[in-house]
């Protein structure tokens, strides 16, 4: 029978959670690097064996970690990641140029095709490419250098690269996302890069229609149609049927259209998750109840999938990179909050239950579908 | 022979006890050290200096003989209790947090 592995990354450590299809009996391993902040966890397409973990503290700086077994062995890889040439400057909080400065990988997204491939989100924020399994990264400055690079300027949690995807009809194209700059594309493999705001409004910024400096947290796509993107903003759900080129809002009756991630159904192009959170001042569920919100519309009418999450009393948030869908019969769906907790659908959304509910703080969940 | 005390995160990286003996080229100095440590683990390159700058990360501290080093020149010479091994260099994780 197949079954589904769960790659979760916390502030103390990497937790690994695997089930049958059935999705209801979970083991749960950990906590690997105890202590330490694994910002994500993933496994390579080609190579469910392969997995890439990002390792951070704030005394000891970065590692990248490894594993060839599913997460059961680790190997300590490379953690040099030089801005290519001198690195300029970008905006700090008070608007005066600050130099680009190493601080962390946010996200590490593997080749659809090469398990030795993979590309890692930074902060301050570029992006990097391993084509040795990791042990060598090399920055892909396109991005940094195309021009808009000194107007961005660091959200809350830094100036991060937190979104990788790459279009698996044209691995030439790639999406990544940077707060609070806004969403970017590559039609050439990451030599060159173009901004792909149009159609975002952010009213916290001087220029709300800018073309940089919108605070984008989450883009998803599904892999049959990856000309189609949902986005969670600071404020707004949007979405673009033109691979970024124009994006309209689809928050619809959402309670709030604050929120962090956002995903896909794996077998409905249509079907979009979200979590929205109360505001940007109060990163908490509104009204103390924890709601994941479903459209099978593809935006616009959104419904609350509440059976088996708190419905009271509920403090929590969900982060960017802390939710993920699998590829079983039903799809099941997951997610983890800063509160620790794990929790898993098997059934699209309908029923949920807590896998783990003690971890650390939750920073990234990962689902991997296993033959 | 030096000995050096590294921090407990840092212990797990390289797979090694509290402390080290490590041979040093030339005098015993801050960056002759971290030399020798870095290439006998050099899964512990960037943990403790940058690996741009080989600046000191901002939150690790050196101690030695009672004393904080840790603002000291890289190659000013560290004491001698230190360079005859009767005395450990210290890595220490700067108490922060709350």
């Amino acid at each position: 029978m197949s079954g589904v592995r769960v790659l979760v990354g916390t502030r103390k450590g990497a937790f690994v959670l695997t089930a049958d299809g059935k999705r209801d009996r979970w083991e749960v391993s950990g906590p690997h690097f105890a202590g330490w902040e694994i910002y994500h966890v993933k496994g390579s397409p080609a190579d469910p064996n392969r997995l890439y973990a990002s390792q951070s503290s704030g005394w000891f700086g970065q590692i990248i970690q490894r594993s060839d077994d599913g997460g059961t062995t680790w190997e300590q890889v490379g953690n040099k990641f030089a801005y290519d040439g001198v690195p300029g400057t970008h905006q700090w909080y008070d608007g005066t140029p600050h130099p680009w400065e190493f601080a962390r990988v946010w996200h590490l997204e593997p080749s659809l095709t090469d398990p030795d491939s993979v590309y890692a989100g930074v902060e301050d924020a570029a992006l990097f490419r391993s084509v040795d399994g990791g042990m060598i990264w090399a920055e892909l400055p396109g991005l940094r250098e195309h021009g808009s690079g000194p107007l961005w300027q660091p959200g809350a949690g830094g100036m991060c690269l937190h979104t990788i995807l790459i279009d698996p009809s044209n691995p030439d194209r790639i999406f990544i996302a940077i707060s609070a700059a806004g969403a970017f594309r590559t039609d050439d493999g990451g030599k060159t890069w173009r901004p792909i705001n149009n159609g975002l409004r952010s009213e916290q910024i001087p220029d709300p229609a800018a073309e940089v400096g919108h605070c984008v947290h989450r883009i998803a796509m599904h892999p049959s149609r990856p000309s189609v993107l949902f986005m969670q903003k600071h404020w707004d759900v949007m979405r673009s049927d033109d691979a970024g080129e124009s994006w309209r809002e689809v928050s619809g009756n959402l309670p709030t259209d604050f929120g962090f991630p956002i995903d896909v159904h794996a077998h409905e192009p249509d079907t979009v998750y979200v979590v929205p959170i109360k505001s940007d001042s109060e990163h908490f569920v509104p009204d103390a109840k924890l709601r994941v919100y479903r459209s099978r519309t593809g935006g616009n009418e959104w419904e609350a999938l509440t059976n088996g999450l708190p419905q009271n009393d509920c403090y929590v948030n969900v982060l960017r990179d802390a939710m993920a869908v699998d590829a079983l019969d039903s799809c099941g769906v997951y997610f983890g909050t800063t509160g620790g907790q794990v929790y898993a659908s098997a059934d699209a959304g309908e029923h949920w239950a807590p896998i783990v509910r003690d971890l650390p703080a939750v920073l990234s969940v990962e689902v991997q579908t296993l033959p | 022979m030096i000995r050096v005390v590294v921090p407990w995160h840092l212990r797990t990286l390289a797979r090694i006890g509290s402390e080290v003996e490590l041979d040093v080229d030339g005098p015993a100095t801050q960056r002759s050290i971290l030399d020798a440590l870095e290439a006998g683990y050099p899964m512990l390159q960037g943990t403790i200096r940058d690996h741009v700058t080989q600046k000191r990360r901002p939150f690790v501290r050196f101690f030695a003989c009672g004393l904080d080093l840790s603002h000291e020149l890289p190659d000013a010479p560290l004491p001698d209790a230190v360079a005859t091994g009767t005395a450990p260099f210290l890595i220490v994780g700067a108490m922060a947090g709350g």
